[in-house]
């Protein structure tokens, strides 16, 4: 089969510290891989997510940004997770509104188990950013090279 | 200047098989601000840390960053290691190179760049840190139950008896809650006042037990540690030094058409009444409501022959205010209200009742001194019809959506007591499911079911009508296919039981969190059962959820636990990892604080200088970090941001954002 | 001058007199009629500057942050669509209610200077509504518009007469309740492809000039100082040196004011750009509508924003998409 995209995003990935990041850490010693290009950064709760981060992950040049948490009901901070999930419907609702591709940007629920469902979704969020392929609406394009 | 110093983990070859190890350690040497890098085979060894400690020493490092497995693993093992030299350990930040590189990429040229990546977000993030210091607050070696059932008659004993001074706050006249109404207990089928009237002496006779009946929670201030709690001690018009419990006072009283709650409102009491014979404490009370002299001031009767003098009819509410250290919630159920289940017949028959009035038909001290008798007419019943799951599992809106879980168990019991006690009664059963978990439980069912013959009918009942005296309850039968009416002398609504509704405000005054249900949510639903996300706050009982004597009693013991482990510290550490608002930045505008689940922030007005002599009042938040938790719903909350979170604060993960993004 | 301004006058005259209210806050009279500009008045003498008409578009609210923590009371003349932002003011704690004196008065939909403008009206000396007409009486002469071509968009799908907070109101005249779809806009963009919404946004973003007039307006956008004035939030930024930042600015803003935004159009008002920036705002209020229930910010003054709450069933952030596309 003929390689038609040599397109590999760069994709930023919040993790709670609490269910998302164990999770991922799962994924780790499982041995289930997922692309190099999703790094992690690790916030206490979901809900310590600013669109503030969001945006400037995007400025900075990424071309995906996911956000996952302990699913709701799970919260480590009670209810933490519930405000996530209203902030990041609403902001990524309104992000698409803009023109912003809505495959861009994701929220997943990941708990301190789910270490398959980490690879998986890790997996399956590059697969479809490098399909949309390099994000060039939300950037700035000073912090490019060339 | 900052001096930062990297250390690479090989992890043997778990990191250094898929990753350059030594390339990573080399190239982040040109990383503005890092002075000093290596690699070692095991940096979390002995020989790791102390390689780790002497170039801390050596060349004065104001930061670390360690690439090294999860900081989940070992974070807390170089945060000791950099404090043990001086360091503050707040300056160590962990680049994840094995679970999140070396474990799941194969590629080591790819590997290594992530590597180098995640290595220099680390160094980013570390560059912003700033030492943060553990705080520390006093614990106040006093503890507060909420409600004097058996579960918290058990938690204050447990606490006492580790030497703690406890008190039983009591909305009631008298300790004793719920289990003293009952009958029998399953599955040894004891009766109840025997083995809870026992433990009330107890709690009244130990000097470190200060039971507060007749008193209700008004305010609670401070946080785990350092609770500061107003407690309404309400007016019961007698002095309780005093009144000796001879009861005079009640076989003179005048009024005698009050409903005796405590026999669920199936007998009468006087305005002046003592709840129970074993009530703790053993002191009358009088109901305003009901008593001649305080609602028309014409009477006086009871005062007249107390010989102790303690009648005092112009008693007021009182406030006592107190520290505490710890607070248990222990503050019950009841059962639900059955005026929406008009099937029933709940409130056009006397003789269709619910089980917690069967209870006291059938107790030995109730309002038929123990003999069964139907309310209607004081016979004896020849059929009784019983029907389960009255309001639970109930998703039409009328009832609960949960299981009662007691219900099950007590049914049989009931059944079985009847029919020992009257083998010529005839005792039916409707059930939608017979749940019997717990320990000589379904051997107990199975006993009603084969040794005493109860009819246990699988279906649900649609509908029970009086037809000439007699109760129809007309229902399916499933497993038999058919639709049946059973005409029944009594019949006994296994009806949900809900937490104690005054339970919604004390979850607010103690800002811990509440379920749709109202019952109160744990810390953790496997792992901290008895926690409350609310620190300090502990929970026993049915007001977390449903459940029987001997799993509150346990519950009870755990509280217990629990509150000797923290009542035992002289001091809390305190994480350093909080919230803390600008002033100069904030709004007041209260928005941070409507997402805080544990009510750590408080608005002020503080006087700001304005400069040229002129100064001006406003409201900031105010950020208590003995209660504050990190999570940093606050912080996004807040528009102006002024809303920080220490050790995640905005700038450093926006620094973690442009290093990653660097291209 | 109408008999609702006369009426609006006289009431300040009273206030001032009483001695309690120690000024109103209103409008005064610019240089031309078209121009006037928010101010307070202290004394009756004062009050021949105070105007009211159909420019008078500001919104009083936000003035009152600073100005109620003045000695005494003040009293303020609020329109109905104002009214809101006061509630949600109050709300916030930025306006102590028992410090002012609120007077509802009759809106019947302010003008737009440049829609007038662009259509050639000049040298205005009155103007006053006839149906669905304006008629401007000019220099040069009797000029008839409708309103749909010189009323403020706000104005256009105006959310009512009724003031949601008044101590009393002046109200001459009872003007029926226009319905509008003040989403429709919204709609249309939504049912646009995700390129032609950015082309869309790119081309009217592009034109902004970040004089923070927006900012300055906003009744919500009242933070001491803003996140983009705090060098600690990591976004600071004076002025724009890329196409993105102003995206940035504009989206950070919306985000902000969701849940607390009162849609009083004061942002697009003021924008010397004409950018339609209510529609990033309604977009928002729209979905909160459709995701989270009805909800107007400043109809109550005190509860919790959208933002603020949750319930434990709420969408999840992936099926947002079907449910704010309309699909």
């Amino acid at each position: 089969m003929q390689e038609v995209n040599n397109f590999t995003p760069n994709i930023v990935a919040f993790c709670c510290n609490w269910c998302s990041y164990a999770g991922a850490d799962l994924a780790g010693s499982s041995r289930l891989s997922y692309p190099a290009n999703v790094k992690i950064i690790r916030v206490p709760c979901s809900c310590r997510v600013n669109p503030m981060f969001v945006l400037k992950a995007f400025q900075q040049g990424a071309d995906g940004v996911i956000l996952c948490g302990c699913h709701p009901g799970d919260c480590h901070y009670v209810t933490g997770n519930y405000y996530t999930r209203r902030r990041m419907s609403l902001l990524f609702s309104f992000l698409n509104y803009m023109g912003i591709e809505k495959e861009r940007t994701r929220v997943e629920w990941v708990s301190a188990a789910e270490g398959a469902k980490f690879s998986e979704v890790m997996n399956d969020f590059v697969a479809k950013v490098t399909a949309l392929g390099e994000n060039k609406r939300l950037q700035d394009l000073r912090v490019k090279e060339e | 200047m900052q001096k930062i110093g990297v250390f690479i983990c090989w992890c043997g070859s778990n990191i250094a098989a898929t990753v350059d190890v030594v390339r990573v350690a080399e190239e982040i040497k040109r990383e503005p601000g890092v002075v000093y890098s290596a690699d070692y085979q095991y940096m979390c060894s002995e020989n790791g840390q102390q390689l780790i400690k002497n170039a801390i020493k050596e060349y004065g490092l104001t930061g670390i960053v360690i690439g090294s497995c999860s900081p989940r693993m070992h974070e807390a093992t170089f945060r000791k290691a950099a404090e043990s030299v001086g360091l503050n350990p707040y300056m160590v930040e962990v680049a994840n190179l094995r679970e999140q590189v070396s474990w799941i990429h194969k590629d080591k040229e790819e590997a290594t760049e992530k590597a180098l990546i995640l290595v220099r977000t680390a160094i980013a993030k570390v560059r912003l840190n700033a030492p943060l210091k553990e705080g520390e607050s006093p614990v106040v070696k006093r503890a507060l139950v909420i409600g004097g059932g058996i579960a918290g008659i058990q938690a204050a004993l447990d606490i006492a008896e580790a030497g703690y001074p406890v008190d039983i706050v009591e909305k009631n006249a008298t300790i004793g809650g719920r289990m003293a109404q009952l009958d029998k207990t399953f599955p040894t089928l004891d009766c109840s006042a025997c083995i809870l009237t026992p433990k009330m002496v107890d709690c009244a006779q130990n000097e470190k037990i200060d039971i507060l009946s007749y008193s209700e929670i008004e305010e609670v201030k401070g946080y785990v540690g350092n609770f500061s709690v107003k407690i309404r001690k309400k007016a019961r018009y007698v002095d309780e030094t005093k009144c000796t419990g001879c009861k005079i006072c009640m076989t003179k009283c005048p009024s005698k058409k009050g409903l005796d709650e405590f026999n669920m409102n199936l007998k009468t009491r006087t305005a002046i009444h003592i709840p129970f014979a074993q009530a703790i404490p053993n002191v009358a009370v009088i109901d305003p409501e009901q008593c001649l002299k305080l609602k028309t001031g014409k009477c006086g009767i009871c005062q007249k022959f107390c010989g102790a003098g303690a009648i005092d009819y112009t008693m007021k509410d009182s406030f006592i205010e107190r520290q505490y250290g710890a607070i248990v919630v222990a503050t019950g159920f009841k059962p639900i209200d059955l005026t929406a289940f008009n099937e029933y017949g709940y409130a056009d028959n006397k003789d269709v009742v619910t089980s917690l009035e069967l209870e006291r038909l059938m107790n030995a001290a109730g309002p038929t001194n123990g003999v069964l008798l139907r309310p209607s007419d004081m016979t004896h019943p020849k059929v009784i019809t019983f029907i389960q799951c009255v309001g639970s599992r109930d998703v039409s809106g009328c009832g609960k959506p949960y299981c009662s879980k007691i219900c099950c168990m007590y049914t049989a019991k009931h059944a079985m007591l009847i029919r020992e006690k009257y083998p010529d009664t005839e005792v039916h059963v409707f059930y939608i499911d017979v749940r019997t978990p717990g320990k000589n439980y379904d051997e107990f069912y199975r006993r009603a079911v084969e040794q005493y013959n109860v009819d246990y009918i699988k279906g649900m009942v649609g509908k029970v009508y009086n037809e000439n005296g007699k109760l129809m309850v007309q229902g399916s039968d499933l497993l038999n296919n058919e639709q049946i009416v059973i005409p029944s002398d009594l019949v006994v609504l296994a009806t949900a039981i809900e937490p104690e509704p005054s339970v919604r405000k004390i979850a607010t005054l103690l800002t811990a969190s509440i379920d749709t249900n109202n019952f109160l949510n744990e810390s953790h639903p496997k792992l901290r059962p008895v926690e409350s996300p609310t620190a300090g706050v502990y929970l026993a009982g049915v007001c977390q959820g449903p459940k029987d004597i001997p799993e509150t009693v346990s519950q009870a013991s755990a509280c217990a636990a629990k509150v000797i482990g923290l009542l035992a510290k002289d001091k809390l550490k305190t994480n350093p990892c909080v919230a803390s608002s600008n002033e100069m930045m904030c709004n007041g505008c209260s928005q941070c604080a409507n997402v805080c689940a544990y009510g750590a922030i408080t608005y002020v007005d503080k006087e700001f200088r304005l400069g040229g002599g002129k100064t001006e009042i406003r409201r900031v938040a105010s950020v208590n970090p003995a209660v504050c938790q990190g999570c940093g719903a606050c912080t996004v909350t807040c528009p102006s941001g002024a809303m920080d979170l220490s050790g995640f604060s905005s700038k450093q993960i926006m620094s973690e954002v442009e290093a990653i993004c660097k291209k | 001058m109408s008999e609702l301004e006369k009426r609006i006058i006289e009431k300040a005259a009273t206030l001032l007199a009483g001695g309690e209210i120690k000024r109103v806050v209103g409008w005064k009279k610019g240089e031309f009629i078209h121009d006037p500009s928010p101010a307070t008045f202290e004394t009756e003498e004062s009050l021949k500057d105070f105007i009211y008409n159909d420019f008078c578009g500001a919104n009083l609210s936000k003035y009152l942050i600073d100005i109620f923590k003045r000695e005494g009371k003040t009293a303020v003349f609020l329109k109905p669509c104002d009214s809101y932002s006061f509630n949600q003011l109050v709300k916030e704690h930025r306006i102590k209610r028992e410090n002012v004196y609120v007077v509802g008065i009759e809106c019947h939909g302010k003008l737009a200077n440049y829609k007038v403008e662009e259509k050639g009206i000049t040298g205005i000396t009155s103007e006053a509504h006839e149906g669905e007409n304006v008629v401007f009486d000019t220099l040069y002469g009797k000029v008839t518009a409708s309103r749909e071509e010189v009323l403020l968009d706000r104005c256009l799908t105006c959310k009512g007469k009724k003031h949601v907070v008044a101590d009393e109101t002046v109200i001459i005249n009872d003007y029926e309740d226009k319905v509008s779809d003040r989403f429709a806009m919204v709609r249309e963009l939504e049912a646009m492809t995700a390129e032609e919404r950015f082309a869309f946004w790119q081309g009217q973003l592009s034109k902004c000039i970040r004089c923070n007039a927006c900012r300055n307006v906003c009744p919500a956008c009242s933070c001491l100082k803003c996140v983009f004035d705090n060098p600690q939030s990591g976004i600071a930024a004076k002025a724009n040196d890329d196409t993105f930042e102003e995206q940035l600015f504009h989206v950070i803003r919306a985000f902000h004011v969701s849940g607390r935004c009162t849609d009083c159009g004061e942002c697009s008002r003021v924008c010397p750009q004409h950018i339609p920036l209510h529609l990033l705002n309604r977009k928002f209020i729209k979905d909160i509508d459709s995701l989270y229930g009805e909800y107007q910010a400043g109809e109550e003054a005190e509860g919790k924003t959208p933002l603020t709450s949750y319930t434990e069933s709420d969408t999840e952030p992936n099926n947002v998409f079907t449910v704010t596309e309309g699909k």
